[in-house]
């Protein structure tokens, strides 16, 4: 199985190409082959992915599953998991299948939206395989394609605003970061990305136009490679593309960028900022550390005043982000731990909250707050699945969201406390939101006279749904699933800061005496 | 000696005889009812010559005591500028012999403006480069205004004659003060005084103009502006063939003059190509967002594009020459395939080139929407296709020759070119239904013409077909 990556990554864009060539027709049959098909594809891709999790071994902290193959214009086809990327396949492996179950009454355009998700999937997957850094940048923008379409095709009233700020303001990030790899190339001659691993940047002082850069050449490039990923997070003030994003987008489209698109920007900081910057990264963590914390406070203030219900979730997604970002560069076990487990648990979390929202959607076509109320007495059963979410979103204890927000926390803290007192308080922000939206949308009576015919939930939104809430609770409970896959390579990519970081202090210090 | 020097130049001269030998066939037999064949015919002598071209011997040969130089570099900018030529003539024939407007003069007039392209880029010598210059641009003044009975069609062979026969000026101006200083025409010669460190105010007056006069011919801003009147005006084909062959042409020959001519150390002329790239880059990219009509979008497209080539040729390296042909490579493939696009753009038979009229387009026409979809994405430089490879390379040739802050401008400046692209993109799939283009209105070859454009960017990031090894060879064969 020396190609096992390869398979997994390519299974959904062979589907798509099996659609797109050999699927005719606009009727029904031709709409539920197509359906069925991409559903079978997505299952496969998850069958096959589950050999990676078997196959790997967490205390190796090297690549694993590693292919390589000469490739144009002299870069190399390089795939290869460990410890960081494994679980990003899998989350995304697990979750497509219920985004293709979660858009089965979609009726406009069926076989390109399926073919539109299995190609995302394929790209999604290939930016967490990539190990070139070309290749990484290839799968990482052709995701917007997709994501672009999606959103201005089967998208909501503004969908073409929503869907060129999206596009725009993450190409903006992405070619800066675009310009820093090719200079990253020049400096290292190779886009490999295990050996820019070893590779040491320089980071003695630049100067710039009479500015002196501390960490030169590291900082520089540091702040190219967080134009993109922090746009990717998002993390305040670069977020703004989300909200418009995520109320555009159909519900599928929303539960992809939620779950799984958003992660690539922190699995960026992690495969790249973190190691290869490390000098770079221990100078601007002040920075992104208060970055964080607002992001936590403001957003989720932002979320409490919102009147429709995507938006509300599009900026608890930000500031749950924000508790990422905050664990990753307190660059300590826990608190990268914590935002490793912090990123999967919210690929769950966050997917079904929108696969909430779209269930009431598909029944009411209105996202209004106001339009809903009293849920509770006509559907039972979503009112159960919703509070439960809800209480995981808030991070209450025994789900999987109190783990990743109590680990971050926890790694601030050791690092600056102030940070994390100011984030603490937005866990009870978070806690004001989402139970108002619970009760504004759930309890009380049901008079609106919309409401009264309103069904709950059928067969197959449960069967979606219960996946979720298996994978919520048991991370909740059994958090070690995560952190010992994660733990050995998070140990390892702490030690290599250290001694990167250290070393820099050391030739600072030669130079000064 | 002479005959060698003849064999040298044989490409050229069958074609240039085959020109002549057309051209009597048609007067004395069928006239334009011949057109159609002679058409097709020249085509073929292009691909036949471009295949002879290519598989031929290699090495650097010089003739006529170097005004003529026949080396790698010149072989990779004629097969590029014969074979584009070719793909624009088979395009646009259906179009033309549909609205009665394929006269047995077009196919000649093409052909001896890519003898002129050929001499131009296997020149020596400032007299060589004059002479295949004016051949290429007195048959592109009459193609551009070919439909004599149509105004904008004269408007646009007026316009560009003037400002062409201008810059012909300039460019001869330079090329005077510039034999005046170093006394000689000879490229070899020239970069003798340039590296015997004699770079006189004189020198660099006459390189200043020689840059401006051809920097029109590849329309560089501030020397674009006839570019978008002549796009529009002249007749579809003719704009097709404009973007493509000429645009290579020129190019290949501002590096053959800079690097040949003013050295590989590109101290001097590096700053002007370097200014001249981000202009062209910004204004393509910000004037296009504004355009309606899509033949005047594509030529704020090629200014923008001409940019970012003109950037792999500031570096002035080995890398950055290659970059510079792979990126032309790539724009031509990509602007034949739009363009046999553009050319089936019909509503009831009449053509129209509004972008609006794209309206919904992907629900008549799924597979072509598709396929210009792609070229779309490629022209905006997004990833994964082959477009982005041609962008990645000049960037990477533009931070290699420490040129790190034009890499920038032109990677944010693809950012907003990238919008104009959208747009269409935007028009054929998120609008509202509307009355617009009709699905059919597309003959085999235009249509065989697209797809195949557009599989080779998305299957050329896969394997290039040995594009870069000849590029490379090219690129040596320039920068010793």
């Amino acid at each position: 199985m020396g190609n096992l990556l390869s398979i997994i990554t390519f299974i959904p864009l062979v589907a798509a190409a099996i659609l797109a060539l050999f699927l005719r027709g606009n009727d029904e049959a031709s709409a539920r082959n197509a359906k069925w098909l991409a559903l079978i594809a997505t299952i496969a891709t998850f069958a096959v992915s589950l050999a990676l999790l078997f196959g790997f071994d967490p205390k190796n902290t090297g690549f694993q599953f590693v292919e390589e193959h000469a490739w144009i214009l002299g870069f190399h086809y390089k795939v290869g998991v460990d410890g960081l990327s494994v679980l990003f396949v899998l989350l995304t492996t697990a979750l497509m299948p219920l985004t293709i179950a979660a858009c089965w009454g979609v009726e406009m355009r069926v076989k390109e939206y399926m073919i539109a998700f299995l190609v995302l999937e394929s790209l999604m997957l290939g930016v967490f395989v990539a190990l070139d850094m070309v290749l990484f940048y290839l799968f990482f923008e052709a995701g917007l394609i997709p994501m672009f379409l999606i959103i201005g095709i089967w998208g909501g009233k503004r969908r073409i605003y929503a869907s060129f700020k999206f596009f725009l303001y993450t190409f903006l990030g992405s070619v800066l970061m675009l310009v820093a790899m090719v200079v990253m190339y020049r400096d290292a001659g190779t886009t490999d990305i295990p050996t820019l691993l070893t590779h040491q940047f320089s980071a003695g002082p630049l100067n710039l136009f009479g500015w002196q850069i501390a960490g030169g050449l590291q900082t520089m490039l540091f702040l190219a490679f967080f134009a993109s990923f922090a746009v990717k997070m998002p993390m305040w003030p670069f977020h703004t593309w989300l909200p418009d994003a995520h109320v555009e987008a159909p519900t599928a489209g929303s539960v992809v960028l939620a779950a799984i698109l958003l992660k690539m920007g922190g699995y960026g900081f992690l495969r790249f900022s973190l190691p290869m910057f490390p000098v770079a990264s221990h100078i601007l963590t002040p920075l992104v550390l208060w970055m964080s914390a607002i992001a936590i406070v403001y957003t989720s203030l932002v979320a409490l005043v919102q009147e429709d219900m995507k938006k509300l979730i599009a900026y608890s997604s930000v500031a749950h982000m924000g508790f990422v970002t905050m664990g990753i560069f307190a660059m300590n076990q826990q608190g990268l731990d914590g935002a490793m487990f912090q990123m999967i648990s919210h690929g769950f979390v966050s997917g079904a909250l929108f696969l909430s929202v779209g269930v009431i959607y598909d029944r009411m076509h209105t996202r209004d707050i106001a339009a809903y109320g009293g849920l509770v007495n006509r559907m039972p059963v979503y009112a159960l699945i919703f509070m439960f979410f809800t209480m995981a979103n808030v991070g209450l204890p025994g789900t999987s969201g109190f783990v990743g927000e109590f680990l971050t926390l926890m790694g601030t803290f050791q690092v600056n406390t102030w940070v994390a007192a100011v984030a603490t308080s937005g866990v009870i922000f978070s806690a004001s939101y989402a139970l108002y939206l619970y009760r504004r949308v759930v309890f009380g009576a049901l008079v609106k006279d919309s409401l009264k015919a309103i069904t709950d939930m059928d067969l197959r939104e449960r069967l979606i749904f219960a996946p979720l809430v298996a994978m919520t609770l048991l991370l909740g409970i059994y958090p070690s699933l995560v952190t010992d896959i994660v733990g050995p390579s998070v140990t390892a990519l702490i030690s290599h800061v250290d001694t990167a970081v250290a070393g820099a202090a050391a030739q600072t210090q030669a130079a000064k005496n | 000696m002479i005959s060698g020097d003849f064999n040298l130049v044989l490409p050229e001269v069958i074609i240039a005889l085959y020109a002549m030998a057309a051209l009597m066939f048609g007067v004395y037999t069928g006239k334009d009812l011949v057109a159609a064949k002679i058409n097709t015919a020249t085509a073929l002598v292009f691909v036949a010559v471009a295949v002879w071209i290519g598989f031929g011997p290699g090495g650097a040969h010089t003739a006529f005591g170097g005004l003529f130089i026949n080396d790698a570099f010149a072989r990779f900018a004629k097969v590029t500028v014969l074979l584009s030529g070719a793909a624009v003539l088979l395009v646009g024939q259906e179009y033309m012999v549909k609205r009665d407007m394929l006269r047995f003069e077009y196919p000649v007039l093409v052909a001896l403006s890519v003898v002129g392209m050929m001499i131009m880029v296997s020149a020596g010598d400032l007299m060589a480069l004059y002479m295949g210059l004016e051949l290429q641009s007195l048959a592109l003044y009459v193609l551009a205004s070919f439909r004599r009975d149509n105004e904008k069609s004269t408007e646009a062979g007026m316009k560009y004659f003037v400002l062409g026969a201008l810059s012909s000026g300039l460019l001869l101006y330079g090329a005077s003060l510039t034999y005046g200083f170093a006394g000689t025409t000879l490229f070899s010669g020239i970069i003798q005084t340039v590296h015997a460190g004699q770079m006189s105010m004189g020198l660099l007056f006459g390189l200043v103009f020689l840059i401006s006069g051809m920097a029109f011919k590849v329309s560089a801003v501030p020397f674009h502006m006839w570019t978008p009147d002549v796009y529009e005006g002249s007749p579809t084909p003719v704009t097709a063939f404009f973007a493509t062959a000429p645009k290579v042409a020129a190019m290949a020959m501002i590096a053959r003059v800079v690097v040949g001519a003013f050295g590989t150390a590109p101290g001097d002329w590096g700053q002007i190509i370097a200014l001249l790239s981000v202009a062209s880059m910004y204004l393509g990219a910000v004037a296009a967002i504004g355009q309606k009509d899509i033949k005047r979008l594509m030529a704020y497209s090629s200014i923008s594009h001409m940019g970012f080539a003109m950037m792999g040729l500031a570096a002035g390296t080995a890398g950055g020459i290659k970059a510079m042909l792979i990126y032309m490579a790539i724009y031509v493939t990509m602007n034949v395939g739009t363009f046999a696009f553009i050319l089936s753009m019909e509503k009831d038979g009449q053509p129209v080139t509004e972008i609006a009229a794209l309206k919904m387009y992907s629900k008549r026409a799924p597979l072509k929407a598709l396929a210009l979809l792609v070229l779309m994405f490629s022209l905006a430089g997004v990833p994964p296709m082959l477009g982005f490879f041609g962008k990645f390379y000049v960037l990477q040739a533009a931070v290699d020759a420490n040129m790190t802050w034009l890499a920038i401008l032109g990677a944010v400046a693809s950012v907003i070119g990238a919008f104009y692209y959208l747009r269409i993109v935007f028009y054929m799939y998120f609008g509202e239904d509307a009355e617009g283009v009709d699905a059919g209105g597309m003959g085999a070859v235009a249509w065989t013409f697209l797809m195949v454009s557009a599989v080779v960017m998305v299957l050329g990031i896969v394997n290039m077909f040995g594009v870069e090894a000849l590029a490379q060879a090219a690129a040596v064969a320039l920068v010793h």
